[in-house]
């Protein structure tokens, strides 16, 4: 099974979420695909095993074949090649990685060459395997990255991965092909608002979804009203409570100082399992 | 003109609530809510819409399965994933590149003109306000972005303002750096948890990267003090101006839970206090040209 959690609003628990669950549940492999700000690891503590850098497929042009027609540059939908009086400028972090300037070339003057946007890390805590994404700094593309981490999908696991936030192309590749999302989300205007927007991507791709409501206590109760007009189930709720999130700005997942709330977290696995086998 | 803006990595340290309080304080400055996936600064802000305009964001490739034979070409080609088994296209995985109708051998597939959102320009009780919203399961939020901050400069001529202030998406990727680029002050809201300290350095990195000016502030300081000394004791070793400490008060939750920034509705508040300062800082920042862009 493979469950992602996301939200649309930054800051509302996804990777909370994700690492105690991760922890209360067996045989798992946590994925955090959040690859321009990967937290995960802050809070799990790995030992880390290894990193392998992440390479993307850009052109490289033969000048001594190239008879300046520019097709490629018209060809290219992202402006990545630009064709300037004396020669094809190309703009690498623009470019989608697609192929088709070489496809248009009509001397076969461009070939694909490998370039570095990120690395993938791979390490363990006790029974949790852990697999996440790092982003260069300065490198827009977070997609070929995103699709490098979900590569390492072991499916005999249980899968859980901690997604980017926001609505946008990073998150709909996380979620992508997962069996149920899991979308945390807290008791205000802001938390609704983004949820709404989330719960709409999710509808059109099809996704199977559920709400974790974190922070519960604050704000107002529109959260719920709305989960319950749209017949969206409820699986958990995190109080506000000072102590979680003094533990959580010590690196510390709550579970562990809370030993309770490992149960709870089993419970929300097998809640989520059950959704999905129905 | 100067731009600022506010920017975060981790997301929900509070960019929006800064931002919003910020412009209470500018008077007359012009707004851009540059997170085009996720708005909410119009929940504090409350545009009146002046004008809308369509985002064509991207093309959409659409498959004639008249002329189609099903051979099954543009699926190998597609670098995307986004040509079904069925050879139907995907809408939310494609690009748009272009690279199915340009080999398919039954000339079956076109590239169409696809709306991928809306951007809007708009008028606040503080300040001109230019925003977007991407539609559900579209792409490329940067683009989107660019026409938001277009939109502002506009506005910011038209109506002789001599700021902007953008709230940025988190993150350090594609709409974050359409956020920053040419901006002459980035304020990074952090808050002093090891993810907070961990995507500060990220987000410093990509100033620097764009060499825009950074400045940080410390939302919800309480919640860890000897964080928030590490994250100051930090700016300062690498000169980056600490411009204030905002302590944790659910008064910023109940002033958004009524649509109102924590300015209008508890001027007295600690918070309220803090985020003049931080303002007053800015301003001179701003003015004393250390905003201007690095050569």
């Amino acid at each position: 099974m493979i469950v992602s959690v996301a939200s649309g609003k930054g800051g509302t628990g996804k990777t909370s979420v994700a690492v105690n669950m991760a922890l209360s549940v067996g045989n798992v492999q946590l994925l955090d695909c959040d690859v321009e700000e990967p937290n995960a690891h802050l809070l799990l503590h790995p030992d880390m095993h290894s990193t392998e850098p992440v390479y993307v497929l850009v052109p490289h042009i033969n000048e001594e074949l190239c008879l300046h027609c520019e097709e490629c540059a018209k060809f290219c939908q992202y402006n990545a090649l630009f064709a300037s009086p004396e020669k094809i400028l190309f703009f690498p972090e623009l470019c989608h990685s697609c192929g088709g300037c070489t496809l248009s070339c009509p001397r076969q003057a461009i070939t694909e060459e490998e370039r570095r946007i990120g690395a993938l890390k791979f390490g363990s805590a006790g029974t949790v395997e852990l697999v996440y994404g790092e982003l260069d700094v300065g490198e827009p593309m977070a997609v070929p990255l995103i699709k490098a981490v979900k590569k390492q999908i072991e499916d005999d696991k249980n899968v859980i991965i901690d997604a980017p936030v926001g609505t946008s192309c990073p998150v709909i590749e996380t979620v992508r092909e997962t069996d149920l999302c899991v979308l945390v989300t807290e008791p205000t205007p802001f938390g609704l608002h983004d949820l709404k927007i989330t719960v709409q991507v999710l509808r059109k791709m099809k996704v199977p979804f559920a709400v974790v409501v974190n922070r519960a206590g604050i704000g107002d109760k529109k959260v719920y009203t709305y989960c319950k007009e749209e017949n969206i189930p409820i699986l958990l709720e995190i109080p506000y409570q000072r102590k979680i999130a003094e533990l959580y700005s010590k690196g510390v997942p709550f579970s562990i100082e809370m030993p309770d709330w490992k149960e709870k977290f089993q419970t929300l696995f097998s809640e989520i399992r059950r959704l999905v086998e129905e | 003109m100067k731009q600022l803006t506010i920017l975060s990595g981790k997301g929900g340290t509070g960019k929006t609530t800064i931002t919003a309080s910020l412009a209470v304080l500018a008077r007359n400055a012009v707004l851009a809510d540059c997170d085009v996936d996720a708005p909410d600064l119009h929940m504090l802000l409350h545009p009146e819409v002046i004008k809308t305009q369509e985002f064509k964001g991207s093309k959409l490739a659409v498959i004639d399965k008249i002329k189609c034979d099903n051979c099954g070409f543009c699926r190998e080609k597609c670098r995307f994933d986004a040509i079904t088994e069925t050879i139907e296209v995907d809408p939310i995985a494609c690009e748009g590149c272009g690279v199915c109708a340009a080999i398919c051998p039954a000339d079956a597939i076109t590239m169409t003109e696809r709306v991928s959102g809306y951007a809007y320009m708009s008028k606040t009780k503080y300040g001109f306000m230019a925003h977007a919203l991407l539609s559900p399961g579209e792409t490329n939020s940067g683009k989107l972005v660019t026409l938001v901050r277009q939109n502002a400069r506009i506005l910011s001529e038209k109506e002789n303002s001599d700021l902007i202030i953008i709230d940025g998406p988190p993150g350090i990727g594609c709409p974050v750096i359409a956020s920053v680029t040419g901006v002459d002050v980035g304020l990074v809201v952090t808050e002093p948890t090891m993810s907070g300290i961990h995507d500060l350095q990220r987000a410093l990195q990509l100033l620097e990267h764009f060499s825009v000016t950074p400045l940080v502030c410390v939302n919800m300081y309480d919640i860890n003090k000897d964080n928030t000394e590490k994250i100051l004791r930090f700016c300062k070793e690498n000169s980056i101006e600490g411009v204030g400490r905002i302590p944790f008060n659910p008064k910023v939750t109940e002033a958004m839970v009524n649509g109102k920034t924590i300015i209008e509705y508890s001027p007295e508040s600690d918070v309220a206090k803090e985020i003049e300062v931080i303002w007053k800082k800015l301003r001179s920042s701003l003015k004393s040209g250390e905003g201007f862009q690095k050569p």
